[in-house]
């Protein structure tokens, strides 16, 4: 295979894994066990298939564009520090896949577990193997969420999702502020390439923006990996499934800010800045978190504290900015994921056969579970960095570089802190296995049902056990050239010579190790004194008080909301009117071209003409004065609209006259049926100040408006495109109704658009009423009592009849309407509407009931029949090498008819026709009944009842009188 | 007087309509106000390709002059879809007084301000 071929795949892998999984979720969790366990499992066949030629030195990466413009690309690498993180992801990854089969039990959501499993497995690995900033910033986000999915997986337990939360408003946080200090730093450096980066040390560290690059960066980092002061989100993420900490909590995720460090690491470091930030947080962390772990008494909160800790320590190991240093983190890395995953998974073993966590219950567990006795008690000692065990040497290369730093002047300060911290990790190590698998049982209960589980079970930490003892034993062997290789990469230069072994000669670092034993295991002896002293003292929640602070925010910013976002509508109109007429008057004020009337020779005007606008502002007058008497204002409006469509016959557009004409109707309609259920005379509510306040803004607006409109009125146009309209129209598109043409076919784009967002307004109405009969809205329409006055007879006989005679009539010309409009005035929007008229006119003549029951295709089938016939028109030109929306015509004869002509354009019309005809169908039809649907539920619901009291009593009961008459409506 | 200060006026008219009927308390008026303000952006957008009479975008061999038919092909999908934006503000608002009761706009009354921590 390829080399980026196979990186892609490596990345992509888990992803699809995570797919199938959640596509098969309803199934067995062996099944999905085996298809997460087999993506990790063929993950790392891949990367082992390019691990030879990794560590040789062949630097393999792809990139493909993605977003070119902003400088994204969807570029992957793969180096060694990639490598042995990939390597580290898939491997424990692996482990875990199958330790979490045997751990979760049959009826847990195990396909949602392990599909969000195999989603954060692939975010990690996009992490390590991003080859672009922009990219892993993506994946780095990637990881919080779906970390908060994990964290979160007991969603009925409120301490896992409060857990999650924080763990996602402190990770995602940080995570914000690491895009602020990538994206400046990809900005100084000129590249968001990571290659490119890496090679512009000099650039950014000399640039002014590096102290502010650096924090960010640092911040984003030291979120992810639990630096103090943000550590405190790790201890209640272990509210996670056991194996999510195991994975995420000790091996993966929260390597990922050291992992970043080291990324960084030789444009980033070498500054003193650089070290007093990182190393001091380092150092701070490794002794808190130590501190804090010795006093824990749940498994799994001393395994997050002793993490918080160790993570610390690679922190303050990257900080001190040595290649000696880089090589014991790297190493150290290696170390403890192997024996840290193999405690998490000792600690889910203990508590799933003994049911507690609680290590004081707990003791004496070797004697009934003998292989986790040995798996557990060898990883502590790994931890507590016993010889001759993996994490023996790296703590002995940390103390050993620990004396080659001096830090705030102070050269004793670093090897004394490193000194206390290795004598606290001795402490809780030697605690956890003492406390848990020897000395005496402290409480028979769960002592009494323990025994060693099934070998699933064991085999996973087994492993990385035997990892942890080789890496003491034959460290060259096992790790040599990667940890030599990995070390080259972090500090971006050749590979390190080095000598790993357990025995480095008589020199002080082995006198401050021996030191940490020899205090370390008398804290052990002297727990109960220790913990009672420690107990005494004050101790800050952390929880409580990101809790507290949280809450301050919340109400900060409930403050703010309220006070720029008051919920009247009235005022947000006003502030935006406002801002638009003076952006008016502002354009108006600096634009140049003469003055306020242009040049253009002016149209003079007959009486009628004159007479029509004094209809217009009359009727507008009356429509704004008129407010209480809202069904005469209707008919003003519509004498506005009339008057609207007058003048757009008289200037030479007959197609818009038609349409401002039928779509009056239905508006009027529409209007007329709204009103029916709304209050027809309200009282008035403005005050006359707000009255006068408005009225200024309004004749300010009219000024504004009427002014640019004579304004343009009066210039001649520039010349448009509309001339290549015109002269296309026939010769292009077979049409000579330019207005139909440009619709169906020159912007035939737009119209598709416009007859989406026409069919998508309907489906809104109809999903707004069609739940009207429920609820408070149901409630108050059941209650509802007609206020108008009636007509005795609900039908005339003459408004019925002669409707059924037009309905055939209006039909015909619907469709005549509708075939002429390639070449006069017509077309599908004009046809769609007065077909609606037509339909619209039996609903009114003749009932809701007995015409829906005569309607054979539905509005929802219109509607989505339009548009497909739309897009499938347009594709069609697709096939016949034309661009999207084409269009073809030709002249055939048939006898009698003579000539005429077809273009495809009349599909796509009739895609618009339909459209059209479903939404105003569905909007007007819908709104026609829904009182009566209200009640008709109602009735229904109360036979019902009254069906069920009589099965129970077995007696006649009176109707039932309205369970809750809500208020009724007074205005 | 001239058919272009007609129509310019006629647009300030409909516009001042318009804002002042949008800017009142109740529903109905705001989408009456709505309907103006349509109206007038529609009337504008037309008046952008200048005032022609007798002149239909009507293609001919005979006929050498025509009005501007782009202004009235993009006017003509605006009035259709004012129309379905008029008809979903004229749903919502019924829905809004059906589910409420009341068919206020101003939302001063901060009484129903639900406080949703718990």
């Amino acid at each position: 295979m390829p080399i980026s071929l196979t990186l892609f795949s490596l990345a992509a892998l888990p992803f699809a894994a995570a797919l199938l999984i959640a596509a098969c979720a309803d199934r067995g969790k062996a099944l999905h066990a085996m298809v997460a366990a087999g993506a990790s499992a063929l993950g790392l066949a891949l990367l082992l298939s390019v691990a030879g030629e990794v560590l040789a030195g062949v630097n393999v990466a792809v990139s493909a564009a993605w977003v070119p413009a902003i400088g994204l690309d969807f570029s992957l690498m793969i180096d060694p520090l990639g490598l042995m993180f990939a390597g580290l992801i898939l491997g424990i990854g692996l482990l875990i896949m199958i330790f979490a089969h045997f751990y979760l039990a049959k009826g847990e959501a195990t396909g949602r577990f392990f599909a969000s499993l195999m989603l954060f497995q692939g975010s990690m690995l996009g992490i390590v193997l991003s080859g672009n900033i922009l990219l892993l910033l993506v994946f780095w986000e990637l990881t919080s969420l779906s970390s908060f999915l994990l964290i979160g997986f007991w969603r009925d337990k409120a301490e896992a999702r409060q857990g999650a939360r924080m763990a996602l408003a402190i990770t995602g946080g940080g995570g914000l502020v690491l895009i602020a200090g990538m994206l400046m730093l990809g900005i100084v450096a000129g590249s968001f390439d990571l290659m490119t980066i890496l090679a512009s040390a000099e650039v950014v560290q000399a640039s002014p923006l590096y102290p502010v690059i650096l924090v960010l960066i640092l911040i984003g980092c030291f979120t992810k990996s639990a630096q103090f002061p943000f550590h405190f989100w790790l201890p209640h993420a272990m509210a996670a499934p056991t194996p999510v900490s195991a994975y995420l909590h000790s091996a993966t995720m929260v390597k990922a800010g050291v992992f970043l460090l080291a990324r960084l690491w030789p444009v980033l470091a070498g500054t003193d800045l650089y070290t007093i930030l990182v190393a001091g947080t380092g150092m701070v962390t490794m002794l808190l978190g130590a501190w804090v772990a010795l006093f824990r008494h749940d498994l799994k909160a001393i395994l997050a504290y002793s993490t918080i800790s160790q993570l610390g320590l690679l922190v303050m190991l990257l900080g001190f900015s040595l290649e000696a240093a880089a090589i014991a983190a790297v190493l150290h890395i290696l170390n403890h994921a192997a024996f840290k995953a193999a405690l998490f998974m000792t600690a889910g073993i203990v508590d799933h056969e003994t049911g507690t966590r609680d290590i004081r219950h707990l003791g004496g567990l070797a004697k009934v579970m003998p292989i986790t006795a040995i798996i557990g008690t060898l990883a502590a000692l790994a931890m507590a960095g016993i010889p001759p065990l993996g994490g023996f040497i790296s703590k002995e290369m940390m103390l050993y570089e620990s004396l080659n730093v001096s830090l705030f002047g102070l050269p004793w300060l670093v090897p004394v802190v490193a000194t206390v911290a290795a004598t606290l990790s001795v402490g809780y190590s030697l605690r956890f296995a003492a406390h848990l698998f020897f000395g005496r049982p402290r409480d028979p209960v769960p002592h009494g049902k323990a025994h060693d589980p099934g070998a699933g079970m064991w085999a996973a930490p087994a492993v990385l056990v035997v990892i942890a003892v080789l890496l003491g034993l034959m460290p060259m062997l096992l790790a040599g050239t990667l940890v030599s290789a990995v070390a080259g990469a972090v500090i971006g230069g050749p590979a390190p010579e080095l000598g790993l072994s357990l025995w480095h000669g008589v020199n002080l670092a082995l006198g401050m190790s021996a030191l940490a034993i020899l205090v370390g295991a008398l804290l052990l002896w002297r727990h109960a004194r220790v913990l009672r002293w420690s107990e005494s003292m004050r101790h800050a929640d952390a929880k409580a008080l990101f809790e507290r602070a949280m809450a301050v925010t919340d109400e900060a910013v409930r403050k703010l909301v309220v006070a720029v976002h008051r919920p009247s509508l009235q005022r947000m109109v006003f502030a935006v009117l406002v801002v638009v007429v003076a952006l008016v008057v502002e354009g108006a004020s600096t634009a140049g071209g003469g003055g306020f009337t242009g040049p253009r020779e002016l149209l003079p005007a007959s009486p009628v003409a004159i007479l029509a606008w004094l209809l217009l502002v009359a009727a507008t007058i009356a429509v704004v004065s008129e407010e209480r008497q809202r069904f005469r204002v209707l008919v003003y409006i519509s004498v506005i609209g009339l008057i609207i469509a007058l003048a757009f016959v008289h200037f030479s557009a007959p197609d818009l006259a038609l349409t401002q004409i039928s779509v009056e109707v239905v508006t009027i309609l529409l209007l007329l049926l709204a009103l029916n259920l709304l209050p027809k005379q309200p009282k008035l509510l403005s005050s006359p100040s707000r009255r006068l306040r408005d009225g200024a803004l309004a004749t300010v607006g009219g000024l504004v408006f009427g002014g640019a409109a004579w304004a343009m009125l009066t210039r001649n146009p520039n010349d448009p495109i509309s001339a290549f309209h015109l002269a296309n129209s026939y010769s292009g598109g077979g049409g000579t109704n330019v207005v139909n043409v440009t619709l169906v076919d020159f912007r035939a784009f737009d119209t598709l658009g416009e007859i989406i967002v026409l069919g998508i307004a309907g489906l809104v109405i109809y999903a707004l009423l069609d739940t009207t009969s429920r609820g408070a809205a149901g409630a108050r329409l059941r209650t509802w009592q007609e206020d108008m006055p009636h007509s005795p007879e609900s039908h005339p006989v003459m408004f019925v009849m002669s409707t059924r005679i037009l309905l055939p009539m209006v039909l015909v010309a619907g469709i005549f309407i509708f075939l002429r409009g390639h070449n006069e005035p017509g077309g599908g929007f004009i046809a769609g509407l007065v077909v609606a008229i037509a339909f619209l006119l039996q609903y009114l003549a003749s009932g809701f009931d007995w015409t829906d029951a005569r309607r054979k295709v539905g509005e929802h089938v219109l509607i989505g029949f339009g548009v497909l016939v739309a897009v499938l028109t347009g594709l069609g030109s697709l096939a016949f090498g034309a661009n999207f929306l084409s269009t073809a015509f030709d002249h055939f004869t048939l006898p009698l008819v003579g000539e005429f002509e077809l273009a495809t354009a009349l599909l796509f019309d009739l895609g618009v026709f339909s459209v059209v005809l479903g939404a105003v169908m569905l909007a007007l039809a819908q709104l026609s009944h829904i009182a009566q649907r209200a009640a008709r539920a109602h009735a229904a619901h109360e036979a019902e009842m009254r069906a069920e009291m009589r099965r129970e009593t077995g007696a006649e009961l009176r109707p039932l009188l309205p369970a809750e008459r809500p208020e009724e409506p007074s205005r | 007087m001239s058919l272009e200060f007609l129509v310019a006026s006629g647009i300030g008219v409909l516009v001042a309509g318009g804002i002042y009927l949008a800017l009142r308390g109740r529903t109905f008026q705001v989408v009456l106000g709505l309907t103006l303000f349509s109206y007038a952006v529609n009337l504008f957008l037309f008046a952008s390709g200048r005032l022609v009479v007798d002149r239909p975008p009507i293609w001919s061999k005979a006929v050498n002059e025509y009005t501007d038919p782009l202004p009235q092909a993009l006017v003509l999908t605006a009035i259709v879809i004012t129309f379905g934006m008029t008809a979903l503000a004229v749903i919502l608002m019924l829905r809004s007084f059906l589910e409420t009761g009341s068919d206020q706009v101003d939302g001063d009354s901060t009484e129903e301000h639900e406080d949703e921590r718990s």
